[in-house]
């Protein structure tokens, strides 16, 4: 019964949510039966709608399901964004440097540079956790504002496509990628390609990783007892690095997928991280929170929200509502799904571990564990 | 008014309580009279705490009533339980550790002077309580920097200064150093004399039958038995709580001890504030012999058991060698590796993971080796069957091998965590408090597995203290005072006496 209570809770913050969200249609003028009418069909009415939703909902699931993998290690990954650019621009060189690889060799080559890209920017504030001390929770938002500013300067710069040069626009955009390494579309007509199973795959193997693998056990155990796990003679600061590598990677996966999954088949900036993600890297945390943590759980969790995504902007079109309406609607769901207790739980727990990485028995050596505050 | 004497203080009847595939508790009845010390004893899982837990409010029994002074009341919650003068002392303290005693004491209470605070009256009464039950503790005092002994006795003045006049004592003697329970049973003394009823919960036969004046045996959830100290010596108290005959020491083969496995050198480790807690120690554990570390807590035996399990760093110059490795700052994997199995004193933190399944628990240590995980998967089957054999083998008290660690018994918890680091085979046994919070007949058990692994050519060192458990088992037993060892006894000429004495740093020279 606890169990159906848990599971309740979230759809009705979900609700709660859409009421808030038909009260600024009506403010706006707008009818919001015929809004959510609009946001319904525009997500889900139809193959080629439900494949954009899709496509939308890709880099939320891979990015949830990184999360999910460091939070259960008790890390707080906010890095996103970053480990996105640096998986896309990874893959991106890759396949500047190798167009005329086939592509039978070239597609998995640069998805996988984009894992190794995203695990290095996840890795760096692994590293400084575990051997530092330094709070990942700043340093993998400061990295977010690095990569951004690395793109930029890449996209400018060392890959600018020479045509902008020529021309004199300037425009930063890389030249057009090598077809051998675009993504191929699976239903022919609308925008489902490869990146789409790819990704439900990744959240297999996340939870495949988390519930079955030595490794998975061990980021586990010292997501919930650093103490015991060093006990038990586990590398808690090597899991903790691998717990941020692995979460990045997902992510800069998910910057490949975004590069050879576009049309444009370029890597291309408006100077700020949302334009080139689409705030995934943040969108894709509350996908997993919304998906309780469970790499599974996830998939669903991202489709609901990429249909938001999607919903939000046919809704723009059609009512003629400001497009800013979009990113209020997202915010709202966001605000209440955080805000239910189910999340709220959740978070705790996680910060409850994290309490014990960050201050590992300190004074008072022999007295008992964990003296927590009376009747709070 | 009615007599005092008619009237019990408490009377619970017929409680029951069931949780997820076992029965806590089963039409169990308890009655304590003011001015009595009425012991709850039973083996792990037994119920005591749910019985217990249920008074206060923190569960709801599913049958049963309880009458307070003859009235039937319904405990909904602590607070309930508060405002009706019952007290409880958890064994995992409830203080604000960067807060005064006086400050813990005022939380959650209402000040005489609401919406100021009040603490020059609070500080004035806990020095009046204190006084009163010969408590020595100074109000003004901020609580981290008291023991684990004094922090026990602001939980009672917390209590005390709430108008408890029932007092629930649950384990409170397991953190304890033996003078510290001398002490304590001072200020229990006191709170009898002056009319207070008290139930106490403690695995020590020997301090049951020294404080009590009443003892009810729980076994299964059911009420087994009632008696007094008058009646039942401790060999008939442990047989009544386990249902059979308990042998309370151990037969312990003659072995001729083999090769040091366990070699310490000169070994130097701070403690966590950065005084010297180990000053130069040597050592060796042999092969096929079991060493006991005695002493006060806090004259370096947890860094001491730190260090070998691989957990603290030492001075430059320390050498610590299990089967030849070399191990000091190396990492607990290392120490595992060359052959240690290491049973920590704080099983809750250190030992097992709450969160974690009883059989995660049982492959915390072993989950990465061949036998549980082949090509980068775990092998479900073999953890299963393997955690199987433990519990059945450990007697681990548990609906099932799913179930939330977090959920079984004190006791029970310690049983998995001794079940898993005697399976793995050592060659050396690091164990601090073995036997703590354990029943006897576990107790008898785990003595017993040490004992063969022992036989079975590891060495063994056991920090505890305990002394009847040191002097039932060991071969040798080192009084560890001020971070050295002033004086290693063999077991034949070790008495109490000569212990307790090393133990205050008082030594006669070395017995030959
Ligand atoms: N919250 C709970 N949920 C499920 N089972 C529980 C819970 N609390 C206790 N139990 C079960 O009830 C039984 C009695 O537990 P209890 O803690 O009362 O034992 P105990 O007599 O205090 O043992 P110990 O001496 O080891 O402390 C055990 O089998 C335990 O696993
Ligand atoms: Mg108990």
């Amino acid at each position: 019964m606890h169990r159906l209570v848990s599971a309740v809770i979230p759809m009705l913050a979900a609700l709660a949510a859409f009421a808030c969200a038909a009260i600024i249609l009506l403010a706006l003028g707008a009818n919001p039966f015929e809004g959510f009418r609009a946001m319904y069909t525009g997500a889900f009415g139809s193959v080629d709608r439900l494949s954009a939703t899709a496509v939308r909902a890709v880099p939320l699931v891979l990015v949830g399901a990184g999360i999910s993998i460091s939070f259960r290690a008790s890390v707080i990954n906010i890095g996103g964004e970053g480990q996105i650019i640096a998986g896309a621009l990874l893959s991106t060189v890759t396949a500047l440097a190798l167009p005329g690889l086939p592509p039978i060799i070239l597609i998995p080559l640069v998805l996988f540079a984009g894992l190794v890209g995203g695990g290095i920017w996840g890795a760096v504030p692994g590293v400084l956790k575990a051997y530092a001390s330094v709070n990942e929770i700043l340093s993998t938002i400061m990295l977010n504002i690095v990569a951004v500013q690395f793109m930029n300067y890449m996209l400018r710069s060392p890959l600018i496509d020479p045509l902008e040069i020529e021309r004199g626009t300037r425009i930063p955009q890389t030249e057009r990628l090598s077809d051998n390494a675009a993504l191929p579309t699976l239903i022919s007509g609308t925008r489902f390609n490869l990146g789409v199973p790819v990704a439900v795959a990744a959240a297999v193997g996340a939870y495949f990783l988390l519930w079955r693998t030595p490794l998975g056990f061990r980021l586990r155990a010292v997501g919930h007892s650093p103490d015991a796990a060093r006990a038990a003679g586990i590398p808690v600061e090597r899991s903790v690095v691998s717990a941020l590598a692995l979460s990045g990677s997902l992510a800069g996966l998910a910057g490949a997928i975004l590069v050879f999954g576009s049309e444009g088949q370029r890597m291309i900036t408006d100077g700020s991280s949302a334009g080139f993600t689409g705030s995934a890297g943040f969108n894709g945390i509350v996908a997993a929170l919304f998906g309780g943590l469970h790499p599974l759980w996830t998939i669903p969790s991202a489709y609901l929200f990429g249909g938001l995504i999607t919903g939000a902007n046919h809704l723009q079109r059609v009512l003629q509502v400001p497009a800013a309406l979009a990113v209020t609607l997202n915010g709202i769901v966001v605000i209440f799904v955080v805000s239910s207790s189910k999340v709220r739980d959740r978070i705790g727990a996680i910060l409850k571990a994290r309490r014990e990485f960050d201050h590992p028995a300190n004074e008072s050596t022999s007295s008992p564990p964990a003296e927590e505050v009376a009747a709070t | 008014m009615a007599t005092d004497t008619d009237i019990p203080m408490l009377e619970m009847r017929g409680i029951t309580k069931r949780f997820p595939g076992v029965l806590a508790n089963d039409a169990v009845d308890l009655t304590v009279r003011s001015g009595e010390v009425h012991t709850l004893l039973g083996e792990n899982g037994a119920g005591k705490s749910t019985l217990m837990k249920i008074l206060f409010g923190l569960y709801q029994p599913d049958e049963g009533e309880i009458r307070l002074n003859g009235e039937a009341i319904e405990v909904e919650s602590p607070s309930f339980a508060i405002s009706h003068g019952i007290g409880m002392i958890h064994q995992h303290f409830m203080l604000v550790p960067t807060l005064t005693v006086a400050e813990n004491v005022a939380l959650g209470t209402r000040s005489t002077r609401w919406p100021l605070t009040d603490l020059p009256v609070v500080s004035r009464r806990v020095e009046e309580i204190s006084e009163k039950f010969g408590l020595a503790i100074d109000p003004s005092i901020e609580v981290w920097k008291l023991a684990v002994g004094e922090r026990q006795r602001v939980e009672i003045i917390k209590a005390l200064y709430r108008d408890a006049r029932l007092l629930v004592l649950d384990e409170p003697t397991a953190v304890l150093t033996p003078q510290e329970v001398e002490e304590f049973f001072g200020i229990l003394n006191e709170m009898r004399s002056s009319g207070h009823g008290l139930i106490f919960i403690s695995h020590k036969l020997r301090e049951v039958v020294a404080i009590s004046d009443e003892i009810t045996v729980l076994r299964n959830g059911r009420v087994t038995g009632h008696t007094t100290p008058a009646e039942s010596d401790r060999q008939q108290l442990a047989t009544m709580m386990v249902g059979r005959e308990v042998s309370l020491a151990p037969d312990r083969p003659e072995i001729e001890p083999g090769d040091s496995r366990l070699v310490i050198r000169n070994l130097v480790v701070e403690s966590d504030r950065g005084t010297t807690a180990v000053d130069g120690l040597d050592l060796d554990v042999r092969a096929g012999e079991i060493v006991g570390i005695a002493g006060v807590s806090g004259n370096g035996q947890r860094e001491l058991a730190e260090v070998i399990a691989g957990l603290r760093d030492a001075r430059a110059g320390s050498s610590v060698q299990v089967n030849g490795v070399e191990v000091v700052g190396q990492g607990a994997r290392l120490s595992r590796d060359a052959g240690l199995a290491y049973v920590p004193e704080e099983r809750m933190r250190d030992g097992a993971i709450g969160d974690f399944t009883v059989s995660e628990n049982l492959v915390l240590v072993d989950h990465g080796s061949e036998e549980f995980s082949r090509r980068g998967l775990l092998r479900f089957g073999m953890i299963r069957s393997h955690s199987q054999e433990l519990v059945d083998r450990f007697n681990v008290k548990t609906p099932g091998l799913d179930t939330t660690t977090s959920s079984l018994s004190g006791g029970n918890i310690q049983k998995l965590i001794l079940a898993r680091e005697l399976a793995s085979g050592p060659t050396v046994l690091l164990a601090a408090q073995p036997t703590r919070g354990v029943d006897i007949g576990a107790a008898e058990y785990i003595h017993a597995q040490i004992i063969e692994q022992r036989g079975a050519g590891a060495a063994a060192l056991v920090v505890s203290e305990d002394l009847d458990e040191l002097l039932a088992i060991a071969d040798r037993i080192a009084v560890m005072f001020e971070g050295r060892i002033i004086g290693i006894v063999e077991i034949e000429d070790a008495t109490r006496e000569t212990l307790g004495l090393m133990m205050a740093g008082i030594h006669e020279g070395s017995p030959a």
